[in-house]
């Protein structure tokens, strides 16, 4: 497994000076519980999420991905449990260092470009030249000064996306960042994702996309009713997935 | 008592002239008033975005208060500024009675409860929009602060002009601590009140135009901004 550090010396790696911070990988998480509404929504979850590649989260509506990865990122507290993240507990530092697209992302009432000049300013970079180029890599340099929210939904998730990775972070977040896009879209968001990942980003992708999730994955999570049933390398788990549960999902038959 | 139609020629005429006296009330009547609302903007919007972005026991009751401040009566303001100000209160010593400061006041304490309970709710709105995404951010307080007021800029422009209609249109509290004195602080409601007591209708329907325009241009400043916000859908 690759060290977190080896990310910057791929050399492409926007607007960084190597950082002397600890890493942020691997995460640890123990016996993970959340509750809400009398119900176990996360139910005494473990998981180890390696330094680099691309974790596909994958299972029916309702398993309990996007609160699973709403707590990884801090936006929840866990009723029980813990998270830690190179070693530390989710700390402010941490969560700095993460960021996370939603399915319905919320854009600035701002131009596109003023949307990218948040994120970055808030990581204290003033560069119009970087901006320039997130958008020109996002493919949204001729929608510069259109306010984002008249965006296609598209254009909005590979704004999201953009702003996300302005932040130059070492883990991204992407819930059903491409569900409802069409093919175009989700090819041009494959693509920012897998290079993100080949700059050593580690991402955590929620899909329901079969095909996206060959496609992308190095290795799998599937969750049911708030539990990992199956963790497994890609290769392994589409080829032969060890539980029931996975090879229904596969399969396409509901997952009882 | 003058004929009616001679009155509005009267009208006119001193408008068409800029009469000297009418333009001074003019003036001061905006001066007041805008100032009011500058004054008001300052104390009612951190008022209104912290109310809007905060939870805490006792919010919703501070709503409820804020709201039903609303409607405080001029004339009952204009009481307490009075006896805030005159010789034997507590702030009699800064001789303010009788000065456009005093009128200044009095529209502020009128007018803040409105730009701060309408803010309130124009920033709760964007903040319950923006609020996961600036978790998520890690977006730090007085960063969000500004977004909010920047990003609900039109709509709080709307807020404060609505403050600024209230306070130039208000006789309450402004004849009870002005005094209608004039050259120094005779304002339009108060001059109309005098003048038609008087039965110089002519000044009085004069100023009284002045006042609907003053009103129209604000609701067209109002309808503008609406127009522009959402043909950049900020709004
Ligand atoms: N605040 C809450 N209170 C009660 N139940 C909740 C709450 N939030 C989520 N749930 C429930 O938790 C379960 C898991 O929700 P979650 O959003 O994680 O599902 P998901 O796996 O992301 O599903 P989908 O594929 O449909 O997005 C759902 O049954 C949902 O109804
Ligand atoms: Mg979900």
């Amino acid at each position: 497994m690759l060290d977190a550090t080896a990310r910057y010396e791929g050399g492409d790696v926007a607007g960084t000076q190597a950082r002397e911070e600890p890493a942020v990988l691997p995460c640890e998480v123990r016996g993970l519980c959340f509750e809400a509404g009398g119900d176990l929504i996360i139910d005494n979850v473990d998981l180890t999420l390696g330094s680099t590649g691309i974790t596909v989260v994958m299972g029916p509506n309702g398993a309990g991905k996007s609160i699973l990865v709403r707590l990884l990122h801090g936006m929840l507290e866990p009723s029980a449990g813990d998270i830690s993240w190179g070693g530390r507990g989710l700390c402010e530092e941490t969560r700095r260092r993460q960021a996370m697209v939603f399915q319905t992302p919320v854009l600035l009432r701002r131009s596109v470009e003023a949307n990218i000049a948040f994120a970055l300013r808030l990581h204290g970079e003033n560069g119009q030249v970087r901006c320039v180029r997130i958008l020109d890599e996002a493919g949204l340099a001729e929608k510069a000064g259109q306010p984002a929210r008249l965006l296609s939904g598209g254009e909005r998730q590979r704004l999201a996306i953009a702003r996300a990775l302005a932040a130059d972070p070492e883990v991204l977040f992407l819930d059903e960042a491409t569900a409802s896009l069409d093919p175009a879209s989700v090819q041009a968001i494959e693509e920012v994702v897998q290079s993100a990942r080949d700059r050593s980003v580690k991402i955590i992708f929620i899909t329901h996309d079969i095909g996206q999730a060959r496609r992308l994955a190095d290795d799998v999570v599937f969750m049911h009713r708030g539990r990992i049933v199956e963790r497994a390398p890609a290769g392994k788990f589409f080829d032969n997935p060890s539980s029931r549960e996975a090879s229904d999902y596969l399969a396409g038959r509901i997952v009882l | 008592m003058q004929d009616f139609g001679q009155a509005f020629s009267l009208a006119f005429q001193l408008l068409w002239t800029a009469d000297a006296d009418l333009m001074e009330i003019i003036g001061l009547s905006l001066r007041v008033s805008l100032t009011a609302m500058a004054v008001s903007c300052a104390i009612a919007l951190p008022v209104g975005a912290a109310l809007g972005m905060s939870r805490f026991r006792g919010r919703g009751a501070a709503i409820i208060l804020l709201n039903a401040l609303m409607g405080l009566p001029p004339v009952v303001v204009g009481l307490c500024v009075y006896l805030m100000l005159s010789r034997a209160g507590p702030m009699g010593e800064l001789g303010l009675l009788y000065t456009p400061t005093a009128m200044i006041i009095a529209q502020s304490i009128l007018i803040t409860p409105i730009i701060a309970a309408l803010s309130r709710q124009v920033i709760e709105d964007l903040h319950s929009e923006y609020a996961e995404q600036f978790r998520s951010m890690c977006v730090p307080v007085h960063t969000a602060v500004g977004a909010l007021l920047w990003d609900a800029r039109y709509s709080l422009l709307t807020v404060a002009l609505a403050g600024f209609g209230r306070a130039v249109a208000e006789v309450g509290a402004v004849i009870i601590v002005g005094g209608n004195i004039a050259h120094l602080t005779r304002v339009m409601t108060t001059a109309i009140a005098l003048e038609t007591s008087k039965g110089d209708l002519a000044l009085a329907l004069a100023l009284g135009m002045v006042l609907l325009l003053i009103a129209l241009a604000v609701n067209a400043v109002v309808m503008a901004l609406r127009m522009t916000a959402t043909r950049y859908a900020y709004a």
